[in-house]
Parts: structure tokens; C-alpha cells; sequence
């Protein structure tokens, strides 16, 4: 049964036709010791133009893990889209001796299918976590790179010193093939814990 | 009556079942010629706990009343419920900056905005804003997860800024208080002299 006044639709099909904001949460996904986490087609799709990922306290079981990122274009069976990408961080350690604004051209991608480091070294003591953001635009293209921004903060332990880091990403994945999948996992060890919410925005 | 479409339940006993957006205004305040201007949770209509995930502050227009070398616009967060701002964190600074009269322009870590383990006041922006009518700030910032009592609370901002010597300043902070204690209140102020006006808006992301 639709509602319909003064000839517009307020309600059919299960939903409301209404303006409700244009940042919709989708899913999300929490990590139990898991070896990663990931997003379908059956949220990745032509819905919306931008999607969000947030990322709250994720946890590495083994220390010193780089949280990482792949895209798929078959719906999971394969993360190796080639990116081309950029990787900068800001760092600061507890005692405020080492700290630096620099690029690090070891955690940036050329043409590699490899998966894309988000986090330097997060630490995995029981406060220590990574959390921040993904912006991932216009997936579904299939005449477009598919662009994305990241920018997380980390509890980090490095040669077992305390830091706080900032990390910015950049890139596209280099593909006009719609990308409808997205995997999330340490580059060692499972995610001990964690959560990641997407969410769609609007365009329209 | 209960209105049901395509055998969902939308209306019923009083109540609307309906997603809604993801993005909740919680509070908006507007500064007067005001010392600072917090957020409280439990106070004025403020939600500052587990009820989300994560909490965005946008900063819109933040105008000083006091022009001067080292004023900042700066925040930090209370476990207390606002008796005490004085929370740990760590953090890095940076900032890129263009002059109006193209006499410079860079892009650096700035280690005085940073913290190490202190429990002062975090600068928002670099350098300091103007006086003039036309000069202020904006941007954002994140914090995530500031109820939990396992994990630091991250945080994550960027403002842009016109400064007092007419320089364009983006500045982007990173950090983490380093408490395993709820954070349940944030403060923003100036170093020096109040906030002659702003509006700051605070939103929960579910």
C-alpha cells in the first residue's frame, strides 16, 4: 500500500520517500579476531556516487601490523585491482623527540595490485587501535578511475616506541570495470577487533 | 492504526520506524563575545557519549576578538563531565600556508602545536586569525569512539584559517587521548581574548 499525498508518494515499497539525510549507514561489519573484513556488491553499487568508510578502534593481533585495502571487481573472488597511489603521514612520539612530516615512498603504490597500506605499525596493546576514514567515489563507473581518500589516525609502537600518526591516502584504482567489492585486513595477523560502518551519500 | 507498506511496519503505537540519516545534529551553538564555548554530555540537549560511533564538530566562521602573534583556537576534552579539561594526548601538527602578496608559501610539521603527552590545550589552526571583518576559520573535527574505556580516543581535524598576516593557512591535526577513561565533554576557546563569534555545530554519526 503506497501513501500518496496532494501527489507525491510519502511512502511505498517499505520506505519513506522523504529527505532523511543524505549519509546513509548500509552495514557494518565487526571484527573477532577475523582475518579480514569486506563489503559486496550488495552494498557496493551504483546507489550512490560516494561511498564512506569509518573505522572505529580497529586492533591488530599481531603488533606492529599495517592496517591494508583492496578493491575487487568480481565481487570478492579476486582484491587486485591496480592503484597508482600517494602515502604521507604526520608523526609525533609520546616524548616528542621524533616527529616529521614526511612521504613515505615505501607504503605508496605504482601500478601494483598489491594491497595499499592505510596504517603505519599499529600497535597492539590493549588501548592501541587505528581509527579514521575512507571516501571511496563513484565505484560503479565504468569510464572512470576509481578515485579514494583516506585519512586515519594511529596508536602506533615502532622499535617499541609510542607514536601518534597521521596518515593521508590518495589514489585511484586503476580500472573502468565497475569496483563492488572492498577487503580490509592486517598485513599480518587477524584484526582483533573493531568496527567498520559504511555508508552511501547522495548525490541527489 | 499501524501503517504498513509491503508488509514492513512504518507507523505504530505512536511511533515512526523509518531509517533515518546517518549524519544527527546534536547541538549547534553560536559564540558572542563568549570565553569558550563547550559541549557537555547530559547538558543543554548534548548526546557526548556511547549513543555514536563517532562525533563531528564543524567550525564555521570562528572570529577572534583579540588580534595577536600565538593566539590559537584550540579544544580539549573532559572525563569529568566539564569540571576538568585537562585530558593526556598525543598528537602531530602541520600545516600549509600562502601569503596574499605571493611573498611565501610552505608546507611543514609545526612541533609547538603538536603534543607529547601534555594536557594542554590543542591548537585548531596555525598561527592566528586576523581581527579584521572579514578573517576567521573553519573546518572540522573528528573524534572517535569517546565513550569507550578499552581504546585512546582518536581524533582527527582540518581548518583552514586567514591569518593575521593575510597568509591562507589549511592546518591538519592527528592524535589520540591517551586515556582508557570515557571522554564525556570538549571545550574550544582562544589562547587569548574570547570567541567574538562562530557557530559550531556538533553531530553524531551513527
Amino acid at each position: 500500500m503506497a501513501i500518496i499525498s496532494d501527489g507525491t508518494t510519502i511512502a511505498d515499497a517499505a520506505s519513506f520517500s522523504v529527505s532523511l539525510g543524505n549519509m546513509v549507514l548500509l552495514n557494518t561489519a565487526t571484527a573477532s579476531n577475523s582475518a579480514s573484513l569486506s563489503f559486496n556488491s550488495t552494498y557496493i553499487t551504483s546507489t550512490y556516487p560516494i561511498y564512506k568508510f569509518e573505522f572505529i578502534n580497529i586492533h591488530p593481533a599481531t603488533n606492529s601490523a599495517y592496517f591494508q585495502v583492496n578493491l575487487s571487481i568480481d565481487n570478492g573472488s579476486n582484491y587486485n585491482v591496480t592503484k597508482t597511489t600517494t602515502y604521507y603521514h604526520a608523526y609525533n612520539n609520546e616524548a616528542g623527540d621524533a616527529y616529521a612530516l614526511n612521504y613515505d615512498p615505501a607504503r605508496d603504490l605504482t601500478q601494483s595490485t598489491s594491497y595499499q597500506d592505510i596504517s603505519y605499525q599499529t600497535g597492539n596493546d590493549n588501548d592501541q587501535s587505528t581509527s579514521g576514514n575512507l571516501f571511496l567515489f563513484d565505484p560503479s563507473s565504468t569510464t572512470f578511475a576509481k578515485h579514494f581518500l583516506i585519512n586515519i589516525n594511529t596508536y602506533s609502537d615502532v622499535s617499541g616506541t609510542d607514536y601518534s600518526i597521521n596518515t593521508y591516502v590518495g589514489g585511484y584504482g586503476n580500472t573502468t570495470s565497475a569496483v563492488n567489492a572492498i577487503n580490509f585486513k592486517f598485513s599480518s595477523g587477524n584484526i582483533g577487533s573493531g568496527q567498520i560502518k559504511l555508508y552511501g551519500i547522495k548525490g541527489s | 492504526m499501524a501503517v504498513i507498506s509491503a508488509g514492513t511496519t512504518l507507523i505504530d503505537a505512536g511511533a515512526i520506524s523509518v531509517p533515518t540519516g546517518a549524519l544527527i545534529l546534536i547541538k549547534s551553538i553560536t559564540a558572542s563575545s563568549s570565553a569558550s564555548i563547550s559541549f557537555v554530555d547530559g547538558a543543554s540537549g548534548v548526546v557526548f557519549d556511547g549513543t555514536y560511533k563517532s562525533y563531528i564538530f564543524k567550525f564555521i566562521d570562528v572570529h577572534p576578538s583579540t588580534e595577536a602573534d600565538n593566539t590559537v583556537f584550540h579544544f580539549q576534552c573532559s572525563t569529568d563531565g566539564g569540571s576538568n579539561y585537562n585530558t593526556t594526548m598525543t598528537s602531530s601538527h602541520f600545516r600549509a600556508g600562502n601569503y596574499e602578496d605571493d611573498s611565501d608559501r610552505f608546507l611543514s610539521f609545526n612541533i609547538t602545536q603538536a603534543q607529547s603527552q601534555d594536557t594542554d590545550f590543542a591548537s585548531l589552526i596555525n598561527g592566528s586569525i586576523g581581527t579584521d571583518n572579514d578573517q576567521s576559520a573553519s573546518g572540522f573535527l573528528q573524534i572517535f569512539n569517546p565513550a569507550d574505556t578499552t581504546f585512546v580516543k582518536h581524533f582527527i581535524s582540518r581548518t583552514n584559517s586567514h591569518n593575521l598576516n593575510n597568509v591562507s593557512m589549511v592546518a591538519y591535526n592527528g592524535g589520540y587521548f591517551n586515556t582508557t577513561s570515557a571522554i564525556d565533554a570538549i571545550q574550544f576557546k582562544f589562547s587569548a581574548g574570547d570567541v567574538d563569534n562562530a557557530v559550531i555545530k556538533m553531530y553524531g554519526v551513527t
